[in-house]
């Protein structure tokens, strides 16, 4: 397992495009953003929670085919199968290492994209965590949606179809915390719903999302 | 005599054969009864004629619901069981749902639009719906995506139970992001009936007219969907012989 997250931790980060691209597509969005709706501090900081967790969930969403698209072209995703490491573990450590790419440098630059927004102070420390707790859930079912669609010549528009839905409960409870942070409200009732999710998240789709791979290796 | 002989697509289909012009009849004349009785339903002393659209947004929305529970279970039974016509009766019944979500929200919005004030709210019920109809689209595209129907058929049906799980969740997530506009249940098991016989039997009319309504398209689709299949290994067998 430490193999495997290593190779596509190696992988990500030389392959070049997949390790900073979501974190320029999180950038670039949180600039946009007042341009649309203008540069007044009170409507931005209303509005920053959920910019800031929409903008995560599409950043995560962008190289999500890459979970195992590369590896099933390669064929390589055929010698994982018939590795000892049983489906579920390698769905769970390409999870893994897509959380590190791309949802971990979401998580550490957070709190520069809070500022770009007027994100008040008191929702920063919020925002790291219910993101820290939060992301883990969007990689491992966009892993999920990723193995549903890992055989189709265009999966992606259709990955995005599939896995947005799915979610809608982590985005509610993430931008409730930050939201109820940032207010000054109690804050740990949404946060314990969205870890909740999270680890149910963790502990049942890899069966899902293993089963998926395995009908579209067949 | 078991249940599960009808999972043969040949007893299906006879069986199919002969009860599709029944259930036709009967959809038809009761839902033709039970929209003409609630449209001729004196108008309710606060909303007026337009209280006259649940007879179509509560039976939809019913349907909508008990459609996809409906395709929960058929995807159980093809993945547990194998059964080919269980996979295609879900595919069938996705689209019809889907237009269930649809007339309910739309019926809702023209109901809202005079009595509320707006097209659309974000309440939980209204959102929830617009998620179910999400789940219903990614459900539709994946089947039409997949070429293999039997690799089509395992991944629509796994598809179909994490969405379940996350349908519900997000069912009550929305409970906690946002306070209702729209009423609880008037109808209801365990609550008991709140709402007058004069439009409450007019209403059993239409949810049985539409639940037979859906039995119908559910049985013509379902048997397109198996003489779809038919041909293609016919012509299969043609191509290859």
């Amino acid at each position: 397992m430490t193999a495997l997250l290593l190779r596509d931790l190696r992988l990500a980060v030389r392959a070049g495009g997949g390790f900073g691209l979501g974190l320029a597509f999180f950038l670039i969005l949180c600039t946009l953003v007042p341009f649309g709706v203008g540069p007044q501090g009170g409507t931005l900081a209303l509005i920053a929670p959920g910019i800031l967790w929409v903008g995560a969930l599409l950043a995560c969403l962008l190289s999500l085919d890459r979970i195992f698209a590369l590896d099933w072209e390669d064929g390589s995703l055929d010698l994982l199968a018939t590795a000892p490491l049983p489906m579920e573990g390698t769905v769970l450590v390409k999870a893994a290492a897509h959380w590190i790419t791309t949802g971990l440098p979401l998580v550490a630059a957070a709190p520069v994209f809070g500022l770009l927004l007027h994100l008040p102070a008191g929702a920063q420390g919020w925002l790291v965590l219910s993101l820290l707790i939060g992301t883990p859930a969007l990689s491992m079912l966009g892993a999920f949606g990723a193995a549903l669609t890992v055989g189709l010549r265009r999966g992606g528009l259709l990955l995005s179809l599939l896995v947005l839905p799915l979610y809608v409960p982590t985005l509610i409870f993430g931008a409730e915390t930050v939201r109820r942070g940032g207010a000054g409200m109690d804050a740990i009732t949404p946060l314990a719903f969205l870890t909740a999710i999270t680890l149910a998240v963790l502990g049942a789709i890899p069966f899902a999302a293993a089963a998926a791979l395995r009908v579209n290796l067949r | 005599m078991s249940f599960w002989e009808y999972a043969n697509p040949v007893k299906f289909m006879r069986l199919s054969d002969v009860a599709l012009p029944w259930v036709v009849g009967a959809a038809a004349l009761t839902l033709s009864v039970g929209v003409i009785w609630g449209l001729t339903t004196p108008e309710d002393y606060k909303q007026g004629s337009t209280v006259k659209i649940m007879f179509l947004h509560v039976p939809a929305a019913m349907m909508a619901i008990n459609i996809w529970v409906m395709m929960l279970v058929a995807s159980l039974i093809w993945i547990i069981r194998r059964h080919h016509v269980s996979a295609l009766a879900a595919k069938a019944a996705a689209p019809v749902g889907a237009v269930m979500t649809l007339i309910a929200l739309a019926t809702g919005a023209i109901w809202g639009q005079p009595m509320w004030g707006t097209w659309w709210e974000w309440d939980p019920r209204l959102t929830s719906f617009l998620i179910l109809f999400l789940f219903y689209l990614g459900y539709i595209a994946l089947w039409s995506a997949v070429e293999n129907p039997d690799n089509a058929a395992d991944l629509t049906g796994v598809l179909c139970l994490v969405g379940s799980v996350f349908a519900l969740l997000s069912r009550y997530a929305v409970n906690f992001w946002n306070q209702g506009l729209h009423q609880g249940a008037s109808l209801s098991l365990k609550a008991g009936e709140r709402m007058s016989p004069v439009y409450k039997y007019p209403l059993y009319l239409c949810m049985l007219g539409f639940f037979l309504l859906f039995l119908a398209l559910l049985l013509v689709r379902t048997r397109t969907e198996i003489r779809r299949r038919r041909t293609a290994a016919l012509i299969a067998r043609e191509v290859r012989s």
